[in-house]
């Protein structure tokens, strides 16, 4: 199971038939296990890797340290939630250090995202604080390294 | 470019006398196609792990950018002598039983200049890698071939030895993993080959390079057979194991006394092993384990890939353990291995080497290598799927008339 999981994570095109190849495994087994992993939402879904800025898209992405009080009972995971239901927001962590909850957020513009920080979030009760950080470049990507991916230089032939 | 026949006259007979390797020829053809899916590599895919290079850039950085000694650095014979020692229990002495080569390419030259006389006899089991015959030839030897087939596992037997032994048989080739075939060798075939070795005071060479690539059972390293450390020159190196075919790099293992007569020829026709190479070598060895066992995993998926992939299209061929090599058998096809490959080349656009590139014993196969992605490989196996099941209905394909009828299917081909 770990393996196939390793796999379907570095490329999530693999067909139950290939992986059941490389892992001497029936075909049918193998897609069974993927269909229990995605219904476990072990699998939680699967995506593809683009980079906007070679098709000329304007993607404007910001990093914001976020400072929150926990609350009675529920303690962060209340506020982080009410963070994360925004569609906006891309990715939520939980940290430790000098701040508490990492937002991703994603827009079109350098404006959309400083307002929805100053509107939306920086109002939100429990939220204490919040520092913004635009990407200005993304070098690697899950990863993947956005600008040279070394690829083959092999010569065709060699004994 | 032909050389000009008086220059031509002039050239010691015995270089004039081998050829070209086959794989340089069909590389010729190769090189002048676009869009060629190419399964004729032989080396790894995977660029040098990052640790590795990152010690060579750093190396460079402090400075060391001159000479070794002509051994090579101590420590990395030291960290050899480890490996060996942990891998195989095997001992040899860094101070003089090991030498840093340029790569096993240089170590099997040095070996077989240090141990040959003219007139020698050398046994080279066949198929094999394209370098032993022609290396033994410029030694001023001869090769005997020891003809190994799918039947018997491509491997070589005590009774082939024993056969093929004349009063003039000087040494032994051996090289499992096996390029190309991708076949290993257990230990007990070794056992009873040693014994054959020690009976007639012969001398093995063994290329171990694939040692690490080994997907199913243990390799066995002939150096700790009993009573074979000292008859042996262990061959092997970075190339393959740790993805590092362009640094150049290898070693060679043996008595001191071979070991101190290889050293001489290596001073003055190499001095020493580059040291930029070399410490990047010791990086791998000391910290390139984990990456490198990736790597092994990696293979061994793709190798089961490849060789359901040709089930599936009914081409036969015997199971590799080793190496990252397939080597099936394409005669039910009619064509020649070099037929078989140029006109796939020519059609699909998949490029893999005629078999008889590594000895007439590899006529009726084509090697192909799985260091390629995971991608690479499935549409290359859709590709040759689709040149055989047109071969099969009898019609080759006239590119520009095909008219995508389903062709009549006649059975040639058969699944082992
Ligand atoms: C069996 C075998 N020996 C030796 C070599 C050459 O190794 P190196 O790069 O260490 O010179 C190769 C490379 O293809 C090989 O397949």
């Amino acid at each position: 199971m770990k393996e196939i999981l390793e796999l379907l994570e570095n490329d999530a095109r693999l067909t139950p038939r290939q992986i059941a190849a490389m892992l001497d495994l029936e075909e049918k087994t193998v897609a069974g296990i993927i269909k229990d992993l995605e219904e476990k939402k072990v699998i939680l879904g699967y995506f593809t890797l683009v980079n906007w800025d070679k098709v000329g898209e304007e993607k404007v992405t910001a990093l914001i340290e976020v400072k929150i009080s926990p609350q009675r009972e529920v303690g962060f995971d209340a506020v982080a939630e009410r963070v994360y239901r925004f569609p906006e927001v891309r990715t939520v962590r939980l940290v430790s250090g000098t701040y508490d909850l990492l937002v991703l957020v994603q827009g079109n513009t350098l404006k959309e995202v400083a307002e929805f920080v100053s509107q939306k979030l920086a109002l939100l009760e429990n939220v204490l604080s919040t520092t913004t950080h635009f990407v200005l470049k993304t070098y690697k990507h899950q990863g993947t390294i956005v600008e040279d991916g070394e690829e083959d230089r092999r010569l065709m032939i060699t004994p | 470019m032909k050389t000009p026949r008086k220059w031509q006259d002039r050239i010691n007979p015995s270089v004039q006398e081998i050829p070209f390797s086959g794989i340089r020829r069909f590389f010729d053809l190769v090189s002048e196609m676009k869009g060629v899916i190419s399964l004729g590599v032989g080396e790894p895919d995977f660029v040098t792990p990052w640790h590795i290079r990152e010690a060579c850039v750093y190396s460079l950085e402090k400075g060391y950018t001159m000479y070794t000694s002509n051994k090579g650095m101590l420590e990395l014979r030291e960290e050899i002598a480890r490996y060996l020692a942990e891998t195989y229990r095997v001992v040899f002495d860094p101070r003089n039983e090991i030498l840093i080569t340029v790569g096993v390419s240089e170590g099997l030259d040095l070996a077989m200049r240090t141990i040959l006389c003219p007139g020698d006899e050398v046994l080279i089991p066949e198929p094999s890698y394209v370098s032993y015959a022609p290396v033994t030839k410029l030694a001023g030897a001869r090769p005997v071939h020891l003809k190994t087939s799918a039947e018997n596992g491509f491997v070589v037997t005590a009774g082939m030895v024993e056969k093929a032994v004349t009063s003039r048989t000087k040494a032994l080739v051996l090289c499992y993993p096996n390029n190309p075939t991708g076949a290993t060798i257990d230990r007990q075939h070794l056992l009873e080959i040693a014994e054959v070795v020690r009976k007639h005071d012969l001398i093995v060479v063994s290329d171990e390079i694939y040692d690490r690539l080994t997907y199913s059972g243990e390799h066995t390293c002939v150096s700790a057979l009993p009573g074979m450390r000292d008859r042996t020159i262990l061959l092997n190196g970075f190339s393959k194991s740790y993805a590092m075919t362009g640094w150049r790099v290898g070693y060679a293992a043996g008595n001191r006394d071979f070991i101190s007569a290889m050293t001489k020829i290596h001073q003055y026709t190499m001095l020493c092993a580059p040291i930029t190479a070399q410490a990047a070598a010791l990086e791998a060895l000391k910290n390139g384990r984990p990456g490198m066992q990736r790597m092994v995993e990696q293979y061994n998926r793709r190798r089961r890939l490849l060789l359901q992939g040709f089930q599936e299209m009914g081409l036969p061929c015997f199971e590799p353990r080793g190496a990252f090599y397939a080597f099936p058998d394409i005669s039910n096809t009619g064509m020649s291995s070099e037929e078989f490959a140029q006109e796939l080349l020519q059609e699909e656009k998949v490029a893999v080497v005629p078999g008889n590139a590594f000895g007439d014993q590899g006529e009726g196969f084509v090697r192909c290598s799985y260091a390629a992605s995971v991608e690479d490989l499935t549409e290359a196996l859709r590709r040759m799927g689709r040149f055989l099941k047109r071969r099969e209905s009898g019609g080759r394909i006239l590119t520009a008339f095909f008219t995508g009828e389903e062709p009549k299917k006649e059975g040639i081909y058969q699944t082992l």
